[in-house]
């Protein structure tokens, strides 16, 4: 098959074995054309997974290759989006992959006039302390009249809309247990 | 192979977007930075070498048809897209053979073969091919060829909420388009035609295998009435230029013999 | 819904293809408009005014649904002799309590009977015996001729007959054709053979009377027969991806998972006071006691046993009100000392955010979580009260803490969208850096609490040391297992941990634990249903087996009353759930939401108790009495039916009533939050509305870091009508300041006849578009339309009116030395028009901390 090959090779003769007069076609096709394909064609792994903006809950597919997002895109089998998104649900791959993400903690101390970074065990433990420290000092057991109050005012929350549910759950399970009712999110907003 | 494209039909666009971003998600396309523009909500504005998609808004002081507002208005939208030509100026523009025919009847710019030479953006008779600033190649929808090669629809037409971005084989896209538009008509929309699908109606580009259900003249939505690729002339081009070369030579010839007899 | 949820909107578009009339009302003319039939331009603010004449067309036309409103509805009962109208007394109802500025819900009561609300204010029942209430829901009087003035259906009657199309014109400034046009295709497209459904977002629910906007749209639906149908109903368009679920499972001071009430501090004291407080003695919430319960053996395990209590007294004690704007409030007081902000960013999405960075700067500590810093986590460094110089940084002594958190196909999960259907996402890849889950984060800040109390003998500390934290661990991160979160969440036997399949399997004898019993089911035989993903082409159009929706996986709520009473459906083209007389049982095409075997003809006998009172006619189950309610004897603090109030700050005088705002409103009367003039202040004339974009996401944390979107909405714009520019020599894409007494904002001028000027009373009034995404952090910037909003709420949900304010336009930037009420010099608080706002009794409402003026008990005052 020496010929087909040189015939492949030679634009000129690609045009005459492929019935190409005019030579825009597949003779001019160059090996990186020839050989295209869909970068998600090569996707390790497709994970199921549901959009994070809005509250419609579009379907979402995650290719993922080498532990890396290739692609998102929308889930044809959704019967909520049947593969559809809107511009921020089209642009989730710019979301979770981009440069934007900060990927250490900071810390900026009182009256400080920087941010510090700082290791996340540390920052827990810190966050910790400083909870233990204003629960204690504002704890109210009782009212005054004698009822139960068991609670402190000293700290809130605000968030959970954008959350998981099991992520609000352990939120609201914790904080309640805490003493905490100042817990609120997007919900009242 | 049969032929692939787009029928977007602008009567179902809400002017979300989603096909712009889509596409430059698939297509890793850069953003063009932020200019508020003050035109509608287009801040795109145009068709680029890195905006292989586009919504045109067009904000107009009178009712579609069956539309009730307290005063006549209505707010048009149009996804933007390279046509596709049938008979397409940029590929017979280009001298290098960096932009082919695929086996879908796409029109494809190979970036490994293109030099920048620019040929293909004043071939283009809708102005959707251009150069990149930072390569200086020549880039432009690629009818996701890539996805297509898997048997995968384009980005933009998967990800469009209410369809008006329809991928398919060309032939039946027409058929869908003139349903559409016959449903329109039945409903009383004669404002609604279809725009560049066939040759017989858009002789200048053979056709278009990216075609449009618009809902007012192409000029309102940046669209030329009747586009023709340049090459379509070469032809007459010759003749003319044949003509010429010949009233030249005969001028040339009479003065001579003028002169002849002057002198 | 075409700007903010544009893959919803294809649902729309479905039924435009196939015929349906859609109706877009806004004050704007947007992207929904553009594809709608009609679109009705609203005075914002208005739409009680819009919604009533609806109501009015339908009762006056005779275009209601008789059998649906005898039979499903409480059109018949007969209120109280004492229920005055607002019809009566100018704009207020009767059991206005001048003393303690509130309504005494006492008048509005059916006659000779107390019910318990489905949902609202419980504790609006106090100190009367709790036993017989609902007991005697059988010897409710009816009428079910609808003639008795004295009936629901009479009151609604008379108190809605002077909305007119007149009305709607003066008050709205929508023309009367529009309006009839509007109202004849809703009732055209109502009845046997088809239905109607409304869709509302924030636009309702952002006023200082948005509860009783919703209320309105269900009066409307209820006597048009669309509830509990296919292709009926009220949806709301929530606008973030599980703010659904984060109301079900709820990060909301008010509740406990599954809508229990949090207890309540003076009436809540034990939980036998606090079962019999809030359960029904009829209807679904008759069964109150095995959810908490349930909830209470979740939460604290073996530590819960039946001598304790299940552990009720390890729960705080809410008294009054402690919702966002009064926390925050609180504050800027010094009150709070410690703040959690979690994927929200207040200082630029909550309303007066100088306010909010003001309640900032007095923190001890501040922790954020999210992508990247927010201008919440930078309100210390870049905010612009520290960039004008009014604020240093080294006098704010808030230590910060920024965590960068995984993102959503970090961590496995589940969203419950805004139809209450939970979906399941899987991890796809580790976080990158430090990035962890906010599961992480909470799972081992309970951790390290623990281990700081290992040591206390304190009984405050025993909730915490008694907590049921052992959750299985994964990975180097020892990141918890969400699975065996959701499974706590479900619910399980007690000893032996199988997966409840129902609610219905709960028990009040501590044999079961459950974590929030509406999502009990959503791992039902140890499956997780929720990560369900049978495509739709394989499975009926209602598509049962995608994900999975609380309660009991039903897909439309109430659908009971997809059917007839006698229990056929009402037409066959809107077939849903019926009775199968030989299988003796509810069938269709979704889970009947009904108690399946009860027949149509069930009558409950002399003495019934529990779910045993609800007829074979009650499809409106969690209510006391199994009917949806025209009319609210309980459970709203502003009134039983709608009213039209004008909003705090109003550019026209109440056209209906003597009583301008809503009477139980909650405001805020400090110096940091002042207001304009009730209406007509010269110094802000014109209307403003807040909104969002399609290109951007809330307060833009998740979208202004995104170069694909900012192309696409850039910066911050304001829109105005050509006659507005005119009027204020705007131009095109050049500059405006937009101002009100709490700060003031520039953006791009963006000119467009998408904005109408409105005629109202023989005068032209101008509207102005805010988009609220943008602030000073990200890679698109631009000034906080939230600069300008106030702290103002409706009382029923302390949500604030930021859909209609007024407001100040001028050509050209801000002086670089912006005012905000809340930093530097601040504004002198305006109370000298209390007259305009509010009738002679409403005038004297008490003042409490935190310059609270509330509607509603404020018991924290009762330190």
């Amino acid at each position: 098959m020496a010929d087909k090959r040189l015939a492949e090779r030679i634009p000129l003769l690609r045009q005459f074995t492929n019935l190409d007069a005019l030579g825009l076609g597949e003779s001019a096709w160059s090996r990186h054309t020839e050989n295209l394909s869909a970068r998600t064609a090569g996707a390790d792994r497709v994970v199921g997974s549901i959009c994070p903006y809005c509250g419609v809950g579009c379907g979402q597919e995650v290719f993922v290759k080498d532990g890396k997002i290739l692609d998102i895109e929308g889930d044809y089998a959704s019967p909520i989006s049947r593969g559809c998104l809107c511009p921020k649900g089209a642009a989730t791959t710019q979301l979770v992959t981009g440069t934007h993400r900060l990927q250490k903690v900071l810390y900026r101390p009182p009256y400080g006039k920087e941010w510090e970074e700082i290791p996340l065990e540390r920052a827990m433990d810190l966050v910790a302390a400083r909870v233990k420290k204003t629960r204690d000092e504002t704890w109210e057991e009782e009212h005054q009249k004698g009822h139960p109050l068991r609670r402190t005012l000293g700290i809130a929350h605000l968030g959970g809309a954008t959350l998981d549910n099991e992520e609000n759950y352990l939120l609201k399970k914790l904080y309640t247990s805490m003493g905490m009712v100042q817990v609120e999110n997007q919900a009242r907003i | 192979m049969a032929a692939t494209g787009f029928f977007t039909d602008t009567s179902v666009c809400i002017g979300c977007k989603a096909c712009e971003v889509a596409c430059k998600q698939w297509n890793q396309l850069p953003a063009d930075g932020n200019f508020f523009s003050g035109r509608s909500y287009d801040n795109t504005l145009h068709l680029e070498s890195t905006t292989w998609r586009h919504v045109a808004f067009v904000e107009q002081n009178r009712n579609l048809s069956g539309q009730t507002t307290a005063q006549p208005f209505s707010w048009l939208f149009l996804s933007d897209v390279c046509k596709h030509c049938r008979r397409a100026g940029c590929l017979e523009a280009c001298p290098t053979g960096a932009i082919v025919r695929t086996e879908f009847e796409s029109v494809y710019v190979q970036p490994d073969v293109c030099n920048g030479c620019g040929y293909c953006v004043v071939a283009c008779p809708f102005g959707v091919i251009n150069r990149r600033n930072d390569d200086g190649r020549a880039w432009k929808c690629t009818l996701c060829y890539d996805r297509q090669r898997q048997g995968m629809e384009p980005a933009c037409a998967k990800t469009c909420p209410t369809d008006s971005i329809f991928f398919g084989p060309v032939d039946e896209l027409r058929n869908r388009a003139e349903a559409r538009l016959a449903e329109l008509h039945r409903q009383g929309r004669q404002e609604a035609w279809l725009y560049g699908m066939t040759a017989e109606e858009q002789p200048g580009t053979e056709g278009l295998h990216a075609f449009f259900l618009l809902l007012h003249a192409p000029e309102a939505y940046n669209l030329p009435p009747s586009p023709v690729v340049p090459t379509k002339t070469i032809g007459t081009s010759w003749l003319a230029m044949g003509l010429a070369a010949a009233g030249m030579v005969a001028v040339t010839v009479a003065a001579v013999r003028h002169g002849g007899e002057r002198t | 819904m075409a700007e903010c949820h544009p893959v919803g909107f294809q649902w729309v578009m479905e039924a435009k293809r196939r015929g349906a009339t859609i109706i877009h009302v806004d004050p704007r003319f947007t992207r929904t408009s553009a594809v709608a039939d009609i679109h009705v331009p609203i005075r914002a603010g208005s739409d009680i005014a819009f919604l009533g004449a609806i109501v009015n067309h339908i009762i006056q036309n005779d275009r209601w649904f008789r059998e649906y409103v005898v039979n499903y509805t409480n059109a018949a009962a007969i209120v109280s002799d004492d229920f005055l109208d607002t019809e009566d007394l100018d704009g207020l109802f009767s059991g206005w309590d001048e003393e303690s500025g509130q309504y005494d819900p006492a008048s509005w009561q059916y006659k000779g009977v107390e019910v318990t609300p489905a949902a609202g204010h419980r504790e609006m029942f106090s100190g009367e015996p709790r036993s017989e209430r609902g007991a005697m829901i059988s010897a409710e009087e009816y009428d079910e001729t609808l003639t008795n003035p004295k009936c629901v259906f009479q009151i609604v009657k008379r108190h809605f007959s002077r909305y007119t199309p007149e009305v709607v014109e003066e008050a709205c400034g929508i023309p009367r054709e529009l309006f009839s046009k509007v109202a004849e295709a809703l009732c055209a497209n109502s009845g046997r053979e088809r239905t109607s459904a409304f869709c509302y977002a924030v636009g309702w629910t952002q006023h200082t009377v948005g509860v009783q906007y919703i209320r309105t749209a269900a009066i409307i639906q209820l006597l048009l027969g669309n509830i509990g149908r296919p292709g009926g109903g009220i949806m709301a368009l929530r606008g973030h991806a599980s703010i659904q679920g984060s109301t079900d499972i709820p990060t909301l001071y008010n509740m406990l998972p599954g809508y229990l009430p949090m207890p309540k501090a003076s009436y809540d004291t034990d939980l036998k006071k606090y079962i019999e407080y809030n359960e029904s003695a009829s209807g679904w919430w008759s069964e109150f006691p095995k959810y908490i319960v349930s909830l209470l053996k979740a939460w604290y395990g073996d530590a819960a046993t039946a001598d304790n209590d299940w552990g009720y007294h390890y729960l705080p004690h809410i008294s009054g009100d402690h919702s966002h704007m009064v926390t925050v409030s609180a504050m800027a007081d010094g009150v709070v000392k410690g703040y959690f902000v979690i994927g929200e960013n207040p200082a630029v999405g909550s309303m007066n955010t100088a306010l909010q960075r003001k309640g900032m700067r007095q923190l001890e500590w501040l922790v954020v979580r999210d992508f990247a810093p927010t201008e919440t986590a930078e309100f210390w460094r870049t905010a612009p009260e520290v960039k004008r110089g009014d604020v240093k940084p080294e006098e704010i002594g808030t230590e910060v803490f920024f965590f960068p958190c995984a993102a959503h196909t970090e961590k496995d999960g589940s969203f419950t969208n805004t139809q209450r259907l939970l979906q399941w996402h899987h991890k796809a890849v580790e976080p990158p850096g430090d990035c962890r889950s906010d599961l992480h984060f909470t799972f081992h800040l309970g951790r390290k609490l623990k281990a700081l109390y290992q040591d206390s003998k304190a009984a405050k500390d025993r909730p915490i040391l008694d907590l049921a934290w052992q959750y299985r661990t994964i990975g180097p991160h020892e990141e918890p297992d969400a699975e065996e979160v959701l499974a706590e969440i479900n619910g399980y036997t007690l000893p032996d941990r199988k997966p409840l399949a129902a609610y219905t399997e709960l028990e009040k004898d501590g044999s079961t634990a459950c974590g929030c019993w509406i999502y009990s089911g959503c791992r039902k035989d140890g499956i997780n249903q929720t990560a369900r993903r049978k495509p739709e082409s394989e499975q009926s159009w209602v598509a049962p087996e995608w994900g999975w929706a609380w309660p009991a996986n039903r897909r439309l709520l109430y659908n009971r009353a997809s059917a007839d009473p006698d229990g056929k459906p009402w037409s066959e083209r809107k077939r849903y759930i019926w009775w199968d007389e030989g299988e003796r049982k509810w069938t269709g095409f979704d889970t009947p939401d009904f108690i399946a075997t009860r027949p149509p003809d069930y009558r409950p006998g002399e003495g019934a108790k529990g779910i045993d009172t609800l007829s074979g006619i009650d499809p409106f189950i969690m209510q006391a009495e199994g009917k949806a309610w025209l009319y609210d004897p309980s459970g709203l603090l502003d009134g039983p039916l709608p009213t039209h109030y004008e909003p705090q700050e109003s550019v026209l005088q109440n056209p209906l009533y003597g009583q301008q705002c809503n009477p139980a409103r909650m405001e805020w009367v400090r110096r940091d939050n002042p207001y304009h003039k009730a209406w007509g202040d010269p110094r802000y004339p014109f209307i403003a509305t807040t909104y969002r974009l399609t290109e951007h996401h809330t307060a833009g944390g998740m979208s202004r870091w995104l170069p694909w979107l900012n192309e696409l909405q850039p910066e911050m714009f304001v829109e105005v009508s050509p006659e507005l520019a005119g009027l204020r020599g705007l131009i095109n894409g050049g500059w405006a300041t937009v101002s009100t007494i709490r700060g003031e904002i520039e953006a791009r001028v963006l000119v467009t006849e998408r904005m109408r000027p409105l005629v109202m009373q023989g005068r032209i009034m101008h509207q102005v578009g805010l988009p609220y995404h943008w602030s000073w952090v990200g890679r698109s910037t631009g000034d906080a339309a939230n600069e300008l909003t106030a702290f103002i709420a409706d009382p029923n949900v302390s949500i604030e009116e930021s859909k209609a304010f007024s407001v100040q336009i001028v050509a050209g930037r801000r002086p670089e030395e912006r005012r905000a009420a809340a930093a530097g010099p601040l504004a002198e608080t305006e109370l000298g028009d209390a007259g305009q706002r509010d009738l002679p009794p409403v005038q004297h409402k008490p003042v409490g901390r935190h310059g609270l003026r509330a509607g509603k008990t404020e018991l924290t005052e009762e330190a």
